[in-house]
């Protein structure tokens, strides 16, 4: 069956912002998608609200709607582009939602409409609504925990009374198991159960026997439309069940299934996916195994390409999202070659010959509040994936992969956190799945406490176990060895079971460098193997590579200039997917100029990472040691030319190691000139000599020494360690004692103490606060003939001290006078040229008044490159990297890639998205530490429009009638007078705390609610906030919090608007801008229009 | 841990050495020998091992952990091991899985089956798929022994491996609907139990007459898998075609595959480096599926040369060649591949309905 001749014009539904649950992946395979359908001839729209994304790009499009993604856009999508088809399994979770609401609404899946190709309305109902998924199983012969389903408290306990506790409960239609968790006592069961019926959007749950401890397994299957099905990839899960598959450890390929019970597996894989009727395309079948009997249930089915299809794809590169949409549109899977040999169909079952690890990263240092305890409902921000031939090498290559400071499965400074727990204290936190829990394992198994008394406290199966202890054995027999005495043996033992060169040193009380060269001298390097979906069994196309201590290396040889570019890792709140952005254009670009690209990276979840990306991909950790053997193998392999090396594009994680690599490889701005923006003294320096104001202020790596700089420059002062991104720790502190406490923080305990504390080579910064300043942005590329290029200037919406990155910001500025956007221009011009940037550079400005005043400037790509690049079509990212290796914009002008930005008639706003509604324990006040997961873009005819649609794509729902509680600080009453006033324009009701109520009123604008403080209104009878709040009273919250002294009453009324999901905005200029732009809508309705069209192409 | 580690080497026939650990028996000479091949699969170690198909060879795991689920005598394919060797990336130190009986290295010391750990499996895969397979040698004799040891091996092309497998004497297994012979040329004790499904089942030694199985009446009857080349089987061929040419309702797997063809005139040639894994894609040409087989081949059928009393009824999509037949006028048909699976996947179990439904006269 060849493709589909009847369908012409296919909507893509993307899956929106980076959220908890539902990230990098889903560009991954939206990107894939796009890029088949338009191949195949397909006229491609897409839909996706999320800037960042390379799928968003134009190219990848025929039409391309960066619309929030709610049934009434997407709506008007349909109507106005009047698709054939859409395609909605490759947009996560959001997309299958959204493609239901549109079936429900008869807007697509039926006659007359476009149709639903992936999955139909039927099959996305059967596996995603608890109770038919459960009774189809059931209906094939599978087991299911003995469940019931309920839709109130009442049912809810009716089903308890037959199945008993403990229980698990989960809610339909869900992501990321949000609202779902484990009841041991009849309190907890009450609370999890009420979360959950608000977790669903369906306000339906279903309550199951808890198999906790149970193994769990995930496997990977595809359909065609002519009924094959293959098992793509088996996952087995490190961590048994009860920790949310995305938060556990897992391995690929399945290692502790006989073959009599893979195969049992297997068959219930495919009876799973073709009794709920997945046409086409890949979906993802979980299971638990009772590790005492073998019994076997099935847990849930996902009937689209998930985060674990990115796992599996990257894991044993076939590539399911491509291969999805071919199948979306007609192809059957043996009309489809295997990219990797060519010479063999895609109808088969990928083998592999290494182990696959895959671990969650999380940012809970970055959410005060929360317990850091992993369960059924997913907390990660991002992962790693590592590749070894062993599981024992893949895990410790995973460990270094995560960029948290540890070096591998302990033997590393890290592993003295330990030290202070004896063995039964060790062994109880063990027990608990947190993201210490695999080096608690490790330490346990260090002491010699056995394989069995830590498989009993973790129920973690004794094969991992055994392996773990392989490493822990190993490093005993080493212990003591002096450098000089290891012999190559004994050296390559070690290097096979995955110890990093850092971990010998640090077990060797010896130098990393000093052991890479002891290693390198014994001959001891690392072989770089294929991943080619067959074991070796066919000779591989695609070079995938990846490295082990084995006897043959797979690198081909190659004469064409060559460049590295390095990654930017696990996904981390501050660092994400906008840096694969910006690598994966690089790609492209330096392809497109002949080029041949070398992609090193460990993140599975990106586009980088997709082997036909780049000429070469290695999956490695981005270290030190790892960067500099990939160096050495493809300097080996062009016979001695180094490779160049990108350092700028991947974020923080990349230039942290560009003063470690041989400066004359690097690419563009030199690591000289790195320093030069980073190193507090020299920057300083570099302004005053330029002219260029700076709020006062200096470094610090004492207490005492940070009390005097803040004496001298005034309080309040904005605190911040240096080598960090996101916001890391940064903190606006207002008085001596809070500095104090900073200081305290940032040198002992937290991520950041294991990161290294602070030093004089890392010390803390300490500058004037200033309040009620505008921030702007700036990113701009300057090439080697000293031109600068501006690429963007974006006005913050928040006032400076919010974090940049959960600020929403404007392209054009919106209130910034003429003139002093120039200066801000003239001043970027002048750092670009002084630090002899060749390349991007970000400069972030604070306006107040009229100084403007420079806060800081970084050589690299920042988080707004892509979202610059969609608001003014200039693809910055690709002339940034032509441009590091040696053109010139003018030439590149002349080639057609720099085209002038489009400006006039749209304004794009770039708005936050925040992971508050997983974390209602947290403060959603905004500050100066970023805690943005995502983000998405408005665009629109005019401000006040593009900002509605930004915060409707951010799921912030925007009142449109009830009433609106304020509670402002006295700083921002005036400006809320101007909010209060809108409010009644709208129509709608205000209620407000006393003293907000009682400014107000002052200026005619009585409310109709005055709301105590919590502590007026003990004893009274006044109206309680919270309670307003939870009683669903209030329809929309703009809470601003007060700098200084207590902050409780506002954090409250903050929590209580997060869990009973009512929106609430935390500064008042966003809420300025909300209103203004709901009035102006008022006025005509919401229009959709692409970028195409924007960018007039 | 305690365990001594042997260091021990494998040199194949074209001079290439690897270095690695002994594990499972040692073989008293200090040299294991036979023809080295490969097999992708990556579930059922132990089922392979116990494949009487892989007499003369020594077989290389590809996946990287083997040993990790143990063994059980539930999953041994036959009454012990045929193969000379094994290789493998790493052994398991301790198994887990709450089906085992003992772990693979005991096995491996109770079947006397020497084997080899912790070599570069990749590099000696990518060996021998360029230049097929080679005849190798472990052990902890010297590398010059070795090498010598590898040259002198007779290799299984010429060779007569059935008859060092087969079944002394007949037995019965199963208490089916139907009665049937199966030739044990290596059988497996997963198509026996595919078989018993839907027949009792008297299994008879290889050398066993037409007239001999004729006697016994059957109503259909197998021919099973074995190592080996099959131009090597003598007599089996007459026997068969004698069999089927009675009218009596004939299934062959593999071997039995070849062995039929073979009876009918066909052709069979060795491939490179055989077929060895549980993923290889088949179409079945009658109904367009395809279907993820079991393999275990080294040598292949010709179809051209069956084009006059055959129609090709199942082909290898990873390189095109036959995985199945039917002969034109009689009630005969065979398949390549193992559809039995033990170990692999189970897509191509229709097959011994088929063979029921033949048998009932459909």
């Amino acid at each position: 069956m060849p493709r589909r001749t009847d369908i012409h014009n296919i909507l893509i539904i993307g899956s929106g912002p980076i959220v908890i649950g539902q990230a990098c992946e889903f560009d991954y395979s939206g990107t894939q998608a796009c890029r088949v359908l338009k191949s195949e001839g397909y006229r491609v729209v897409l839909a996706n609200s999320n800037p960042a994304t390379i799928m968003t790009d134009p190219d990848f499009a025929d039409r391309t709607y960066i619309e929030p993604l709610t049934p009434e856009i997407l709506a008007k999508i349909i109507e106005r582009e009047k698709p054939d088809a859409v395609l909605p399994t490759l947009g996560g979770q959001t997309g299958l939602n959204l493609a239901m609401a549109l079936y429900e609404k008869g807007l697509v899946g039926v006659p007359g409409a476009p149709e639903l190709i992936g999955a139909n309305a039927e099959a996305i109902a059967t596996a995603e609504d608890r109770d038919k998924f459960k009774q189809a199983m059931i209906e094939i012969g599978l087991n299911v925990p003995k469940s019931g389903v309920a839709h109130n408290m009442e049912e809810s306990l009716a089903v308890l009374e037959e199945i008993g506790l403990p229980v698990i409960i989960r809610p339909a239609y869900i992501l990321g198991g949000r609202g779902t968790g484990i009841a041991n006592t009849m309190e907890e069961f009450l609370k999890i159960v009420a979360d959950g019926l608000d977790a669903s959007p369906i306000r339906e749950i279903l309550i199951e026997t808890s198999i906790v401890g149970w193994k769990e397994y995930e496997l990977e299957v595809m359909r065609d439309k002519a009924d094959n099905c293959v098992i793509i990839c088996s996952i087995e899960n490190f961590d048994p069940m009860g920790v949310h598959t995305g938060d556990s450890i897992t391995v690929a390929p399945a290692q502790t299934l006989s073959d009599v019970e893979y195969q049992k597996m297997r068959d219930a894989a495919l009876a799973c996916i073709r009794r709920v009727g997945v046409e086409t395309g890949g979906s993802n079948v979980q299971f638990a195994l009772n590790p005492a009997n073998g019994e076997m249930v099935v847990i849930e089915m996902n009937p689209r390409v998930s985060r674990s299809s990115a796992l599996a794809s990257k894991a044993t590169g076939f590539p399911i999202a491509k291969i999805a949409a071919k199948l979306a549109v007609g192809y059957t899977l043996d009309e489809i070659p295997n990219d990797i040999t060519r010479a063999t169909p895609a109808s088969f079952e990928p083998t592999i010959d290494y182990v696959v690890t895959k671990i969650p990263r999380w940012a809970f240092e970055k959410l005060p509040g929360t317990s850091g305890v992993l369960g059924t409902q997913m907390q990660s921000v991002g992962e790693a994936m590592s590749i070894g031939r062993t599981f024992p090498e893949s895990l410790q290559k995973g460990l270094r992969s995560l960029e948290q400071g540890r070096l591998g499965l302990n033997c590393d400074p890290g592993e003295s956190l330990y030290d202070s727990l004896d063995d039964a204290a060790l062994l109880a936190k063990a027990a608990i799945a947190t993201p210490e829990r695999i080096f608690q394992v490790g330490e346990a198994l260090r002491r010699g406490m056995g394989v069995d008394k830590v498989h009993d406290a973790t129920k973690i199966d004794v094969w991992f176990l055994d392996q773990m202890q392989i490493i822990v054995d190993e490093r005993h027999a080493m212990a003591g060895l002096k450098v000089a005495d290891v012999s190559r043996a004994q050296m390559r033992r070690a290097k096979r079971l995955g110890f990093s060169d850092a971990q010998l040193a640090y077990l060797w009380n010896s130098d990393e460098m000093i052991v890479r060269e002891q290693r390198e001298s014994l001959g001891v390097i690392p072989t770089y193997k294929t991943v080619d979906t067959c074991s070796a069994e066919f000779a591989a196309e695609t070079p995938y590579h990846y490295s082990t201590y084995e006897d043959e290396t797979e690198v081909r040889h190659s004469d064409r200039p060559r460049v590295i570019i390095l990654g930017s890792g696990p996904n981390r709140i501050g660092q994400g997917i906008e840096f694969d952005y910006c690598c994966v254009h690089s790609s492209f670009a330096l392809r497109d100029a002949g080029f041949e690209t070398i992609m090193v990276n460990c993140n599975p979840e990106t586009v980088s990472t997709d082997y036909d990306t780049s000429d070469r991909l290695y999956f490695e950790p981005l270290t030190r040691e790892d960067v500099l053997n990939v160096i050495a193998a493809e300097t080996i392999a062009s016979g001695g030319v180094p490779p160049k090396v990108i350092v700028s594009l991947g974020g923080q994680t990349p230039l942290k190691l560009s003063g470690l690599i041989d400066p004359a490889l690097i690419a563009g701005t030199s690591p000289h000139s790195i320093d030069l923006a980073e190193d507090r003294e020299k920057w300083n320096q570099l302004c005053n000599q330029l002219s260029i104001p700076q709020p006062p202020g200096g470094t610090a790596v004492t207490v005492d020494e940070a009390k005097v700089i803040a004496t001298r420059v005034g309080f309040p002062v904005l605190v911040r360690p240096s080598y960090v991104l996101g916001g890391r720790a940064m903190q606006i502190v207002h008085d001596q004692d809070a500095l104090q406490r900073a200081m305290e923080q940032m040198a002992s305990d937290g991520s950041l103490g294991k990161e290294g504390g602070l030093s004089a080579e890392r010390p803390v910064l300490i500058d004037r606060f200033l309040e009620d300043a505008t921030e702007v942005d700036v990113d701009a590329i300057r090439d080697h003939t000293g031109e600068v290029l501006i690429g963007g200037v974006m006005e913050h919406v928040e006032e400076a001290g919010v974090h940049s990155g959960d600020s929403a910001c404007a392209i054009p500025p919106q209130t910034l006078p003429a003139w002093v956007v120039e200066v801000i221009s003239e001043y970027t011009k002048s750092i670009a040229t002084a630090l002899d940037v060749r390349g991007l550079i970000n400069v972030q400005f604070a306006v107040l008044g009229t100084t403007v005043y420079v806060i800081e400037a970084n050589p690299r790509a920042s988080r707004t490159v892509p979202f610059v690049a969609k608001a003014t079509g200039v693809p910055l990212a690709k002339v940034a990297s032509r441009v590091m290796l040696g053109a010139s914009l003018e030439e590149l002008r002349v080639e057609g890639l720099l085209t002038p930005p489009v400006t006039g008639g749209h304004v794009s706003v770039k708005e936050a998205v925040l992971p508050f509604n997983r974390f209602p324990e947290v403060d959603t006040a905004l500050g100066p530490e970023m805690r943005s997961t995502g983000e998405v873009m408005g665009i629109d005819r005019t401000f006040g429009r593009a900002f509605v649609k930004s915060q409707t794509a951010a799921g912030t729902v925007l009142p449109t009638s009830g009433t609106v509680f304020l509670s402002l600080n006295d700083g921002d009453k005036p400006a809320g007078l101007v909010v209060a006033k809108r409010l009644r324009d709208l129509g709608l009701g205000v209620a407000a705390t006393t003293g907000t109520a009682a400014y107000l009123a002052k200026f005619g604008f009585p409310v109709d609610r005055v709301v105590g403080k919590l502590s007026e209104i003990e004893g009274s009878t006044m109206d309680n906030a919270v309670e307003l709040v939870a009683q669903g009273e209030i329809t929309f919250v703009v809470n601003t919090p007060h700098g200084r002294g207590s902050r409780e009453d506002g954090e409250a009324i903050r929590k209580a608007a997060n869990s009973n999901r009512v929106s609430s905005v935390t500064t008042v200029e966003a809420a300025l801008a909300a209103v203004n732009g709901l009035w102006e809508q008022r006025l005509s309705e919401v229009e959709v229009c692409s970028l195409q069209e924007y960018h007039g192409r | 841990m305690s365990n001594a580690i042997t260091e021990i080497a494998l040199v194949l026939e074209d001079g290439s050495v690897f270095e690695g650990e002994a594990i499972g028996h040692v073989p008293a000479n200090g040299i294991a020998v036979g023809e080295v091949v490969f097999n992708t699969t990556l579930t059922g170690y132990q089922e392979v091992m116990t494949d009487p198909s892989y007499a003369g060879q020594i077989i290389t795991f590809t996946t990287s952990h083997i040993g990790n689920y143990g063994t059980t005598s539930l999953d041994n394919e036959s009454r012990g091991t045929f193969a000379r060797g094994v290789i493998v990336r790493d052994m398991a130190r301790r198994e887990s899985n709450w089906r085992s009986e003992q772990s693979l290295d005991a096995m491996l010391k109770a079947h006397s089956l020497p084997g080899i750990a912790g070599i570069d499996t990749r590099r000696l895969t990518r060996i021998l798929r360029d230049s097929g397979s080679l005849r190798g040698a472990f052990g902890t004799a010297d590398q010059a022994s070795l090498l010598a040891a590898a040259k002198s091996d007779t290799g299984t092309a010429g060779i007569d491996l059935v008859s060092q497998v087969t079944t002394p004497s007949a037995y019965n297994y199963g208490n089916g609907k139907f009665k049937v012979v199966a030739y044990d040329f290596g059988i497996k004790t997963t198509i026996l139990s595919c078989l018993a499904e839907i027949a009792t089942v008297t299994v008879v030694p290889a050398s066993t007459s037409a007239e001999e199985v004729l006697a016994m009446s059957p109503q259909g009857v197998f021919l099973s898998n074995g190592p080996g080349d099959p131009e090597m089987v003598g007599g089996a061929t007459a026997a068969i075609r004698s069999i089927v040419e009675a009218g009596t309702p004939t299934f062959g797997i593999c071997l039995g595959h070849q062995l039929l063809s073979r009876a009918f005139d066909g052709h069979t040639f060795k491939l490179p480096f055989g077929h060895h894994g549980g993923n290889h894609p088949v179409r079945n040409l009658a109904t367009g599926a395809v279907e993820i087989t079991s393999q275990n081949h080294n040598f292949c059928v010709d179809p051209d040369s069956l084009a006059a009393v055959a129609d090709i009824t199942h082909l290898n999509l990873n390189d095109n060649t036959n995985e199945g037949m039917r002969l034109k006028s009689h009630r005969a048909f065979s398949v390549q591949y193992h559809p039995e699976a033990g170990p692999g996947p189970h897509d191509s179990r229709y097959l011994f309905t088929q063979f029921a439904e033949m048998m009932e006269g459909k």
